[in-house]
């Protein structure tokens, strides 16, 4: 009944029980804050006081504290806001995507996955709304009766498809997110003592919804899961194809070109694999998740890594080929000036972090090696931080009239509201992992007869 | 009626699924089934219904369609705009069907948005999931380790027997607790 190949390594390591997994994954919600998590938290909370106070000081006196000009009008925001979202795309890929796949190692990472793409994606819906200047009329984007005549959104425009597709994407995933944590929150619920701690039974009898686990609540669960998978797979290709068309519909060189969807959608899928890879090594660590999220899951994060990064890479030449072939000398020029021009160490380091240095992923050591593997992800999170910047900055600082070509230069307040937005996303993310089961125990149960080290052994005798 | 209720507690998913079939075959009135996590087969062999979630979700996405269509209708062919037609960036918006290219992305959104979100809210609503809702499980272990079967009985002594051969590891009464 729980048969697997032989040759498919365990997903849980040591000889687990359905108990010792309820234990383990409730002990970093039932156990007290360790110092290093008290200080990564307190780090992040400065940090992300730290932005708050950069964002107050830009809405208070405009956007002219940052360091666009009339150039170069669109810089650290778009490319902190794509790079953001692209943050977002692993957790959902994770979950939808491999659920449709059957793919068993998804089950020990989508929770953190999720969890790490709804914080990004927060991130990211911070910086449209503080460009916008008077954040407070936000809800100007939304389709919403008024009093002033004809004045309705523009649904021709991409940066509205945005908005559709960003709310979409944030609400759904959010759901689905919830839908799964609820059996694990009723798991909490039910180990609390109502004596000792009435508040925490109160809290997470209210989270878990009354779960109880019925036979016919179990069968909705599942295909409600499914469905929902299968509605949020296209959904995750829309989001970034959507938000590399707020580039590929203008006119600019470097931005008009058709590659850009699968480019993006690609890149997004890179660097969220390469964000998921820094917070769970972290993760694993600091709440003795070792058993569940094991070499093999950082293994498997490591080969897709290596697919997207190299299909990144054909993506850069695949634009250089086609700005020569195309014949059109101001796209041969944005790509010349991007590669060669003053920005030139912006695209050796976009090159560098995210097509070289992924190709080491080829050696089996270097792909199983834990240190390694973080080394490389933090050089991924970079790479594709750069990647935004070069898109956006190099085919703008030179534009059609050579006499407005000009350099960017952020101002602090660009930087601070930039780290802040990473203080922010570890403040949500630290809170979450003291607080929520970060492994999907219910759905790891099902996969520890067939996946569980012990019980293959035992399988693999008879 | 709650005095003739019995609970069998098992720890093991495969033992439940054979003991639960041989109920099925001794013809007890099996009443409900809790577990930790979604057995396979089980449905089955309670011979539940196949559940129609995918098919409210399929209803849902066809009205988010729909209400994406007439919403765009209105504010960019019909409405106001029919006064004033505008030429956005070379997209005249004259016709809805001329134009429909680039109300793809909103009208997928919001079928998605509508599918996904009332059919989650379906299942909360069929479910009887709520926050506030107190129910529970009759034994808190079944979200830990343990399966528990609610049986109609009409003879205790005769169906403990029977179930101790099963391998139920715990039998009590409801009002045993």
């Amino acid at each position: 009944m729980h048969k697997e190949s032989r040759i498919r390594d365990p997903l849980i390591d040591g000889n687990k029980t359905f108990h010792d997994i309820t234990v383990e994954v409730a002990y970093p919600v039932e156990g007290k804050a360790n110092k290093y998590w008290w200080t990564l938290f307190g780090l992040s909370v400065i940090l992300m006081l730290w932005g708050f106070g950069c964002i107050a000081y830009t809405i208070g006196t405009g956007i002219g504290v940052w360091g666009l000009n009339k150039t170069i009008n669109w810089a650290w925001d778009i490319t902190n806001f794509v790079w953001w979202i692209g943050i977002g795309h692993a957790g959902t890929l994770i979950s939808a995507v491999l659920l449709l796949f059957r793919q068993k190692w998804r089950m020990a990472i989508n929770r953190s996955a999720e969890a790490m793409t709804i914080f990004g994606v927060i991130q990211a819906g911070l910086f449209p709304l503080i460009h916008m200047g008077r954040p407070w009329l936000a809800y100007w984007v939304f389709p919403i009766p008024n009093q002033y005549g004809s004045l309705w959104v523009n649904f021709n425009s991409p940066l509205l498809w945005d908005v559709f597709a960003i709310s979409t994407y944030l609400t759904v995933s959010t759901v689905f997110w919830y839908i799964g944590l609820i059996p694990d929150f009723a798991m909490i619920r039910d180990r609390v003592n109502e004596k000792i701690n009435p508040l925490k039974k109160k809290l997470y009898s209210l989270l878990s919804f009354g779960w109880s686990g019925r036979a016919k609540h179990w069968q909705r669960f599942e295909e409600v899961s499914l469905v929902l998978a299968g509605l949020a797979t296209p959904l995750v290709f829309s989001v970034h194809s959507i938000v590399s068309m707020d580039f590929a519909t203008s006119v600019i060189p470097g931005w008009h070109t058709t590659i850009f969807p699968p480019y993006f959608v690609l890149g997004a899928l890179f660097s969220g694999f390469a964000m998921v890879e820094t917070l769970l090594i972290i993760v694993r660590k600091v709440v003795n998740m070792e058993a569940y999220i094991t070499i093999k899951h950082i293994e498997y994060m490591n080969v897709i890594i290596l697919f997207t990064g190299s299909m990144v890479g054909i993506a850069y030449i695949t634009e250089l080929f086609m700005a020569w072939y195309s014949g059109v000398e101001f796209e041969q020029y944005a790509f010349l000036n991007r590669a060669t021009g003053p920005y030139w160490w912006a695209y050796a380091s976009m090159m560098t972090c995210n097509v070289v240095i992924p190709q080491l992923y080829w050696i089996y050591k270097i792909r199983t090696n834990i240190i390694a593997t973080f080394v490389l992800s933090i050089f991924v999170n970079i790479g594709m931080w750069f990647e935004r910047f070069v898109i956006i900055v190099t085919s703008l600082h030179r534009d059609f009239l050579p006499s407005s070509w000009t350099m960017f230069s952020p101002t602090f307040v660009d930087i601070g509201i930039f780290l802040g937005t990473i203080g922010f996303f570890f403040v949500l993310f630290l809170m979450y992992a003291r607080t929520f089961p970060v492994v999907a125990q219910a759905e790891m149960k099902t996969i520890l007869k067939s996946s569980g080290s012990e019980f293959k052994k035992i399988d693999n005798e008879q | 009626m709650n005095n003739n209720i019995v609970y069998a507690l098992y720890d093991d998913d495969d033992i439940l699924l054979t003991s639960v079939k041989k109920m099925k075959e001794k013809n007890l009135n099996v009443k409900e089934v809790y577990t930790p996590f979604p057995v396979h087969g089980l449905d089955k062999v309670l011979e539940l219904k196949e559940t129609r979630m995918a098919i409210t979700a399929f209803i849902y996405g066809c009205i988010g369609l729909t209400f994406g269509s007439v919403l765009i209708y209105y504010i960019m062919i019909s409405g106001e705009y029919k006064s004033w037609p505008m030429n956005i960036g070379g997209k005249p918006n004259f016709t809805f069907f001329k134009n429909l290219p680039s109300f793809v992305p909103v009208l997928f959104e919001l079928t998605v948005m509508f599918a996904g979100h009332l059919m989650s809210l379906t299942y909360f609503y069929r479910c009887k999931l709520f926050p506030g809702s107190q129910e529970t499980s009759p034994d808190p272990r079944t979200t830990d380790d343990k399966f528990l079967v609610e049986i109609e009985h009409e003879n205790f002594k005769e169906v403990e027997k029977f179930l101790k051969t099963t391998g139920a590891i715990e039998i009590k009464k409801k009002d045993d607790k």
